[in-house]
C-alpha cells in the first residue's frame, strides 16, 4: 500500500475545483491508498473550499469510503437476496473463521480485509463473492479456504 | 468522423451488415455478470490465442465477439455460434479447441456441451428452440448477447441510434413527447410513473437549464437487468437519453451508476467517447442547433440513492438523504433545475418506440402496461439468468415454463419481487399477470425487476428479518419512523426467529408498520415495512409456528432447529468437508455423526447432502 501523500493534490486536481467533485475526487483518493487518509481528506475540503464536516460527513455516509487502512485484497461476500437465499449466511461465516475478522476489519497482517455487500448484481451465479475486482459465483463452504489463497 | 445525416447512418449501417455478413461464423462469448463470475475471460483469451494462432479459412479474429448477458445465466459461461444460433453451456478452456476443430471447421455439433431440457431429458442444439428463450420477447434486452458493446459500430449495424436520428431530424419535442405517451410506457424502475407525462411536466417547465438524468443505481438486492444493459448495451441506454435531452431541452445528462458495478463505468464511457467522436453527443447533434453531453457518475454505496431526490444531491457531491417532493423534481431537480430522472431500461425502451411507433408498443402487454418487462430470475429455480417477457405474463409462465421449475422438484413457496420495498407471493398468486398495478394489489410490487424464487426450505420469518436487517442499515436515518421504527421492527424480528417471540408481537409489528408507512418521508421508508406486511399477510401460520410451538417449519432458524443424519448416509463425507465447526464425525463409507455440542445448524450440511440424509427437526 503506498503511504506516499505527495500524489494527493494531482488527484484533487483532476476534477473540477467545485463542491459537486467531492464525492469523485474521494473515489480516486480511496481508489489510490486504499482508504481515505486525514490529510487526503483536509486537502480536499481545503481546495475545494467546502468545510472539513462536510468531508466528514460525505465520507461515512457512503459504505464505500473506509477511514481506515484496508488489506491487499477485499473480499466482499454478497448478502443480496438471492445469496442469501442460497445460503450466503454460512459463506459469511467460513470467511471469518477462516480469516479470523469480522466484516469491516482487516486482518493484522494487512491482507485481508472481510466486507458484506448488498448485491453485487450476479444472482444468477449465487451465492457470490467479490475479491477485489473479481467475481466468483456459485461459492461453496469448501472452496473457501482455496479463494483466500487467491484472486 | 462525424455523423451529420440519415443517410450517413443508414450507409454507415449498410457498411458495417456487409462486413459482418462476410464472416461465416461467429463466436459469441458471453460476457455478462454470470458467466463473467464464472470464468468467461479465460474462455475468450482461449479462442484468442487458438484463432491468432491458426490459421483457418474464412474464419478471422473478427469472428469471435465478447457480448453482454445471453440470458440463461444458470449455464454459465455460455458461448454461442451464430448464424447458426448453436448454445454451448457449461463451456470449460479445454473445449475451445473441440469448438473449433468441430463445430466452426465441419459444422458438427459437440452433444456435451448442448442445453438438456429439464423436463423432456432431450438434448436442444437452437437456442430458440430452448423454452427459457422462446418464451421472451426482448426489447430492452434486444441486443444482449449479440453485439459487441465496446464497439458503436456494432451497435449501429443491428439499427443503433435510428430512433434518436428520426427525433432529432424530423420529430419536434412535443411529437417526440406525445409518441412517448401514446405508448404508454412506465418507469421501468419500478414505480411505474408515465414517461411521457414526466417529461412533458418537465418541459413545460420555463428555465434556461434542464437536466437529464439516468438512474443506475440498481440497488435492489437479487436485480442485475440494468447492469446486465449498462454493461452489454451501454449505446442504447445514451440513444434514449439523447432523445429524451431532446425531448424536454436539455444540454446536459449524468448517468449515475453503483459503486458495485465497475464494468458497466468502463462500458459507459467507451460508449460516451464513440458517440462523441460520431459527433452523435455534443456541440450540434446532426447539424441541428440541439447540442447534448453525458457525465458518468459513480455511486458510492448507498442503497437511499436509487432514490431520485437522494441521487440528485449525490450527483452534486452531497450526502445521499431525500427530500420532501412538495415539489417535485421534473420541476426543481438538480441544482434545482428540472430535471428527467429514468431508470436504465426505460431509456433502453425509448428508441425503438421512437423507431417504430407508439402503436407497436402498445400492441405488447396488456392495457395500461404496454411493452415488456426484464427480470432477473433466480433464487431456487433452476434455469436462472436474465429474461423479459410482455406485460401480463403469468408468474407460472415466468417460474415453470422459462425457469424450468424449482431446483431438484422442490415444491414451490414464494416468489420475491420489488427488491426490499416489495413483498413475497404464495403460491396461490402464481396465475395473477406480472405487471405494474396486479402486483401492487396482490401486496407487493413490480420493483426494478428481482424475482427471487423460493422454495418450501425458505422461512419466510427469515425473509422478513433479512430484508428488514438490509434496510435498517441503508436508512439515511434523516427521518425517525424510518431509522427507529424499521429498527424496532427489526428487533421484533429477530425476537421471534429466535423463539422468543409472544402472543400480540405480530399485532405490534402491524400498527408499528402503518406508523412508518405514514410518517416515513421517502419510498424506502414507506415501503421498508412491505417484507413483512406481505409474509406475514400470506404466511401468518409460519410466523405463528415460530411464536407458539417454537418451531421453524422450513428448518432455518437457526435458535429453533437441530440436524439429525439418518440412515440414507452412504457415508460420502460431503457434510464432514462442509462443516467448518468439525461437528460431524465419521470414516468413508460408515454413517455420519453430528456433535449436538459443537453444531452452531448453520445448515452447510444439508446444502450438500445428495443423499437427503440429513433430517431437520
Amino acid at each position: 500500500m503506498k503511504q506516499d501523500f505527495t500524489t494527493i493534490p494531482s488527484i484533487i486536481a483532476r476534477h473540477p475545483r467545485k463542491a459537486s467533485s467531492l464525492i469523485m475526487i474521494l473515489q480516486d483518493i480511496q481508489k489510490e491508498f486504499n482508504y481515505l487518509p486525514e490529510e487526503a481528506m483536509r486537502k480536499t475540503a481545503e481546495t475545494l473550499e467546502v468545510p472539513m464536516s462536510k468531508v466528514y460527513s460525505v465520507a461515512t455516509f457512503y459504505n464505500a469510503f473506509s477511514l481506515v487502512p484496508r488489506g491487499e485484497k477485499l473480499i466482499r461476500v454478497c448478502v443480496g437476496t438471492a445469496c442469501h437465499i442460497r445460503g450466503s449466511k454460512v459463506i459469511r461465516e467460513q470467511f471469518e473463521n477462516e480469516l479470523k475478522i469480522k466484516p469491516g476489519e482487516t486482518t493484522p497482517d494487512m491482507k485481508y480485509s472481510l466486507e458484506v455487500v448488498g448485491c453485487v448484481g450476479a444472482c444468477a451465479m449465487a451465492p457470490v463473492v467479490m475479491i477485489n475486482d473479481k467475481y466468483f459465483g456459485s461459492v461453496k463452504t469448501s472452496r473457501i479456504k482455496q479463494l483466500v489463497g487467491k484472486g | 468522423m462525424r455523423i451529420s445525416t440519415p443517410k450517413q447512418l443508414k450507409e454507415l449501417q449498410k457498411k458495417f451488415q456487409d462486413r459482418d455478413n462476410k464472416l461465416a461464423k461467429k463466436i459469441i462469448v458471453c460476457h455478462g455478470p454470470g458467466c463473467l463470475a464464472s470464468g468467461a475471460e479465460k474462455i475468450y483469451q482461449e479462442f484468442k490465442k487458438i484463432l491468432s494462432e491458426k490459421k483457418i479459412t474464412g474464419i478471422t479474429l473478427e469472428a469471435l465477439k465478447k457480448t453482454g448477458c445471453h440470458g440463461l445465466c444458470e449455464k454459465a459461461p455460455l458461448v454461442a455460434i451464430e448464424p447458426d444460433k448453436i448454445l454451448y453451456t457449461h463451456v470449460k478452456e479445454r473445449h475451445v479447441v473441440d469448438i473449433i476443430e468441430k463445430t466452426i471447421k465441419k459444422n458438427e455439433i459437440i452433444p456435451e456441451l448442448l442445453y438438456v431440457d429439464p423436463q423432456t431429458k432431450e438434448k436442444i442444439v437452437r437456442y430458440p428452440d430452448i423454452k427459457f428463450y422462446s418464451h421472451q420477447t426482448r426489447i430492452a434486452l434486444r441486443n444482449l448477447g449479440h453485439i459487441n458493446a465496446a464497439d458503436i459500430d456494432d451497435y449501429i449495424r443491428v439499427g443503433g441510434y435510428q430512433g434518436m436520428v428520426k427525433a432529432v431530424t424530423k420529430m419536434t419535442p412535443e411529437a417526440i413527447i406525445e409518441e412517448i405517451s401514446k405508448s404508454g410506457l412506465r418507469g421501468r424502475g419500478g414505480g411505474g410513473f408515465p414517461t411521457g407525462r414526466k417529461w412533458a411536466t418537465c418541459r413545460k417547465v420555463e428555465d434556461d437549464t434542464h437536466y437529464v438524468i439516468c438512474n443506475g443505481d440498481e440497488g435492489d438486492p437479487g436485480a442485475f437487468m440494468d447492469r446486465a444493459i449498462m454493461e452489454g448495451d451501454p449505446h442504447s441506454v445514451l440513444e434514449g437519453m439523447i432523445i429524451a435531452a431532446f425531448a424536454v431541452g436539455a444540454r446536459d445528462g449524468y448517468i449515475y451508476v453503483r459503486e458495485e458495478y465497475p464494468l458497466a463505468v468502463i462500458n459507459l464511457q467507451i460508449a460516451i467517447e464513440q458517440a462523441r467522436e460520431y459527433g452523435l453527443l455534443g456541440e450540434q447533434i446532426m447539424g441541428t442547433y440541439f447540442s447534448f453531453d453525458i457525465q458518468i457518475n459513480r455511486g458510492a454505496g448507498a442503497f437511499v440513492c436509487g432514490e431520485s431526490s437522494a441521487l440528485m444531491k449525490s450527483v452534486a457531491g452531497e450526502v445521499g438523504e431525500p427530500r420532501a417532493k412538495y415539489i417535485r423534481s421534473v420541476v426543481k431537480g438538480l441544482y434545482d433545475k428540472p430535471t428527467v430522472l429514468n431508470n436504465v431500461e426505460t431509456y433502453a425502451n425509448v428508441p425503438l418506440i421512437i423507431e417504430k411507433g407508439a402503436d407497436w408498443f402498445t400492441g405488447i402487454g396488456v392495457k395500461k402496461n404496454s411493452g415488456t418487462k426484464a427480470f432477473s430470475l433466480v433464487g431456487k429455480v433452476r434455469n436462472t439468468g436474465l429474461i423479459e417477457v410482455p406485460m401480463g405474463t403469468t408468474l407460472r409462465e415466468i417460474i415453470y415454463d422459462i425457469g424450468g421449475g424449482l431446483i431438484d422438484g422442490r415444491p414451490f413457496k414464494a416468489v420475491q419481487t420489488g427488491g426490499p420495498s416489495g413483498g413475497c407471493l404464495p403460491d396461490t398468486m402464481l396465475d395473477s399477470p406480472v405487471d405494474f398495478d396486479s402486483l401492487t394489489k396482490a401486496g407487493s410490487m413490480m420493483g426494478s425487476g428481482g424475482m427471487i424464487v423460493m422454495d418450501d426450505r425458505t422461512c419466510m420469518v427469515d425473509v422478513a428479518k433479512y430484508f428488514l436487517s438490509f434496510l435498517v442499515s441503508e436508512s439515511c436515518g434523516k427521518c425517525n419512523p424510518c431509522r427507529e421504527g424499521l429498527y424496532q421492527l427489526y428487533k421484533l424480528a429477530i425476537k421471534i426467529s429466535e423463539g422468543r417471540g409472544e402472543e400480540g408481537d405480530l399485532e405490534k409489528m402491524e400498527k408499528l408498520s402503518d406508523m412508518i408507512i405514514l410518517g416515513s418521508l421517502c419510498g424506502l421508508g414507506k415501503s421498508g415495512p412491505n417484507p413483512f406486511l406481505s409474509t406475514v399477510r400470506y404466511f401468518r401460520e409460519e410466523y405463528l409456528a415460530h411464536i407458539r410451538d417454537k418451531k421453524c417449519p422450513a428448518g432455518v432458524c437457526r435458535e429453533l432447529i437441530r440436524f439429525e443424519i439418518n440412515d440414507k448416509c452412504d457415508g460420502c463425507t460431503a457434510c464432514l468437508m462442509a462443516c467448518a465447526y468439525n461437528a460431524i464425525t465419521g470414516s468413508k463409507k460408515q454413517p455420519h455423526v453430528i456433535n449436538q455440542e459443537l453444531c452452531t445448524h448453520c445448515g452447510a450440511c444439508v446444502t450438500v447432502c445428495t443423499r437427503n440424509a440429513i433430517d431437520v427437526f
